[in-house]
């Protein structure tokens, strides 16, 4: 019973996590760039739901779609201005860059909304489901977070396989310099991955905040890395594998939080980047592209 | 042409120097001579501008408010106190600067500092001097290394022996579990003589587990550690801002626990959003809580509220503050201090009689010091009821 309470804690845990990989997977399948500034994204959009709901008393699904919209502009402001004039860059460059952005966004929570820590109200109203007479509890957001991943990954798999911005998305991930040729507008098509990671990180700062409800301009940033960690082992970017690497990865902390040390989970999770770095740098479900000379 | 004007300037600033510190000599030696009269001076600092100033400025107003008694009633030995405050804004070297400042002044004795960062560096000083050092709410353990520092309040890892001595000898639980914050001094020190406690007084701690910066908002695993344990009680030494995730957490498992923290949970109820609900019956210890019933702390709050003092100011750092003038008091009768003593001779005279005094005040009755500076009385406690901090009898 015990483990079964733990198991669904991590899926709980993980199923986060996988909101938040798809954001990133998304943005490296296409962009080719780690988006580190992902996770303040998210921290940026549970402020937005916070300020409506909490401050000004808003229904808390039209903040969640205000903050959407918000978000989306703002990744879209980011690649504008700190992403695209790197383009021709090195990738070092602009990792570097998206550090930066994400240090930048923090201080700018910092500035607006100081130090002392918020405690974010669940926009989920529904009733946790009880087994076992009790002794096992599914709390609504678990079952949410994993029914919106889902969906998340449904639809980002139909639009890029279906439509035709999707398309144009794989080409330009496939080969930006031949998509541009065949007339595949680069630029937008960037602009637009960015757009739907964004407006997808709001969404995962909502469902964050609500199962755990400190809110701090830190909140995005250790789960920020933790879904590039889940990205990386279901083998970034692959729609699926972000969600497989996802729940992966919240099981295993949750499990080595219970069962070897409370103080070693976040090391454990870290040291499976790690390994899976070295046994198979492709992931879970990554695809491995031949070089052609 | 250049050069010429900027030597003469400088013997200009020279100059200005020389007769400053003659100018400062010369005020030393009056303030000095007006110690011969019958006052007796008492210096504090803490921060009265800034992030901290509400600390700063309850301990202001709980320690005039003693000054204040103490002078309509006649004085320490006849002696009438002159009272100042220094602000530090709570940093360390700004809190050197008051403490010289006071002591041109003529300070005597020192009630400070407030905080315990800018204390670290104000007790090389008082050390140097001798000077008598009594801080009523730092609370680190390292403010109190020399022998002329003494605290009103409970050093940080003391908390955790009287959190243990208070839940077992009220009966209030047998079965304890503890989560605390391993990458923190301040919750790993009250978790460790938390721990040697609890064993010596047969409790029986049955969890404990520990979560770092990087991971304070995730508890469910060690929640439902807690839960399947068996306890009665939940030890949170931790701060506010992570207690209100894991309370709401707690709640959506199910756990059925007795919560007990120390003064790091003041404040939970303040947190921007959160439910106060879940707060309900959390029990903290803290010195002083204004709607206790008893005599002292009745008198005090009330004697406050008629001063007209900011009700926000009325907290545990006034309290302390009001207690450490009183404690002042008794040491300085007790051992003689005159007006014409040095403020070596008073430290002399005050450090020797501190193990022997026992005072009462509104933060505890009956406390008492080691020489080592630190506090012995029995722990107060509050209980949240209805989104207020309730005493414990």
């Amino acid at each position: 019973m015990g483990f079964l309470n733990n198991f669904i804690n991590g899926i709980s845990l993980g199923s986060i996590y996988s909101v938040i990989a798809l954001g990133y997977t998304m943005v490296y399948g296409i962009a080719k760039m780690l988006n580190f500034a992902h996770g303040d994204v998210i921290m940026v959009g549970a402020y937005i739901v916070f300020v409506l709901t909490t401050g000004a008393g808003m229904n808390p699904y039209l903040a969640l779609l205000i903050s959407m919209v918000a978000c989306t502009l703002l990744g879209m402001t980011i690649e504008r201005f700190a992403y695209r004039p790197l383009r021709g860059a090195s990738p070092l460059a602009v990792l570097i860059t998206a550090i930066g952005v994400s240090y930048f966004l923090q201080n700018v929570a910092l500035l607006i909304f100081g130090t002392q820590v918020k405690s974010f109200k669940s926009i989920l109203e529904f009733p946790s489901i009880k087994l076992a007479g009790g002794k096992i509890i599914i709390s609504d957001e678990t079952i949410i977070t994993i029914v919106v991943s889902l969906i998340i990954m449904i639809g980002l798999t139909l639009f890029v396989n279906k439509t035709k911005p999707g398309r144009a998305m794989l080409a330009v991930s496939e080969d930006r310099g031949a998509a541009q040729l065949m007339g595949v507008n680069v630029n937008a098509t960037i602009a637009l991955t960015f757009a739907i990671g964004s407006g997808l990180a709001a969404v995962a700062g909502v469902l964050l905040c609500s199962t755990y409800p400190a809110l701090s301009s830190q909140t995005g940033a250790m789960p920020g890395i933790k879904a590039f960690v889940a990205a990386v082992l279901g083998g970034i970017g692959s729609i699926p594998g972000a969600l497989i690497g996802g729940l992966a990865i919240g099981v295993v902390e949750i499990l080595s939080k219970t069962y070897i040390s409370s103080q070693l989970a976040d090391a454990i999770v870290f040291a499976i980047l790690i390994i899976v770095l070295l046994v198979k740098p492709t992931g879970i479900l990554g695809k491995k592209y031949i070089e052609k000379v | 042409m250049k050069k010429s004007m900027r030597k003469i300037l400088a013997a200009v600033l020279a100059l200005t120097l020389i007769v400053g510190l003659f100018a400062a000599c010369g005020s030393k030696e009056d303030s000095g001579t007006q110690t011969g009269a019958e006052t007796i001076k008492i210096g504090a600092i803490g921060p009265l501008t800034g992030g901290a100033a509400v600390y700063g400025n309850a301990v202001k107003n709980g320690a005039q408010l003693a000054v204040d008694e103490i002078n309509k009633a006649g004085g320490i030995n006849g002696m009438k106190i002159e009272f100042r405050m220094e602000d530090d804004e709570h940093d360390a070297e700004k809190s050197v600067n008051a403490y010289n400042t006071l002591k041109d002044w003529g300070m005597q004795m020192l009630m400070g500092t407030v905080t315990t960062q800018p204390c670290l560096a104000v007790i090389n000083n008082t050390k140097a001097d001798n000077m008598y050092q009594l801080t009523p709410s730092a609370s680190g353990a390292d403010v109190i290394v020399n022998d002329n520092t003494f605290q009103v309040c409970f050093t940080d890892p003391n908390q955790g022996i009287a959190s243990a001595d208070y839940i077992a000898d009220n009966g209030i639980a047998r079965k304890v579990a503890v989560i605390y914050n391993s990458s923190d001094a301040y919750s790993s020190g009250i978790y460790n003589t938390f721990k040697s406690e609890a064993a010596a007084k047969g409790l029986e701690i049955v969890a404990t587990e520990a979560f770092t910066e990087d991971s304070k908002t995730d508890f469910s695993a060690q929640l439902t550690k807690v839960k399947s344990s068996g306890a009665e009680l939940l030890f949170l030494p931790i701060y506010a801002d992570a207690a209100s995730s894991l309370l709401s957490q707690a709640s959506k498992l199910g756990l059925n626990v007795k919560y007990f923290g120390c003064d790091g949970l003041d404040g939970i109820l303040d947190i921007e959003g959160f439910d106060g609900k879940l707060a309900e019956n959390v029990m903290l210890l803290t010195p002083f809580a204004a709607n206790a019933t008893d005599e002292t702390t009745q008198k005090f709050v009330s004697a406050f509220k008629a001063a007209g003092y900011e009700e926000s100011t009325l907290n545990q750092f006034a309290a302390d503050a009001y207690d450490a003038i009183y404690i002042m008091k008794a040491a300085a009768e007790k051992s003689g201090v005159k007006a014409g003593m040095s403020v070596s001779e008073i430290g002399d005279a005050m450090k020797g009689v501190m193990p022997q005094i026992t005072v009462d005040g509104v933060t505890g009755s009956g406390m008492k010091w080691l020489s080592t500076g630190e506090v012995s009385k029995t722990p107060k406690a509050v209980k949240i009821v209805n989104g207020e901090y309730q005493a414990m009898e």
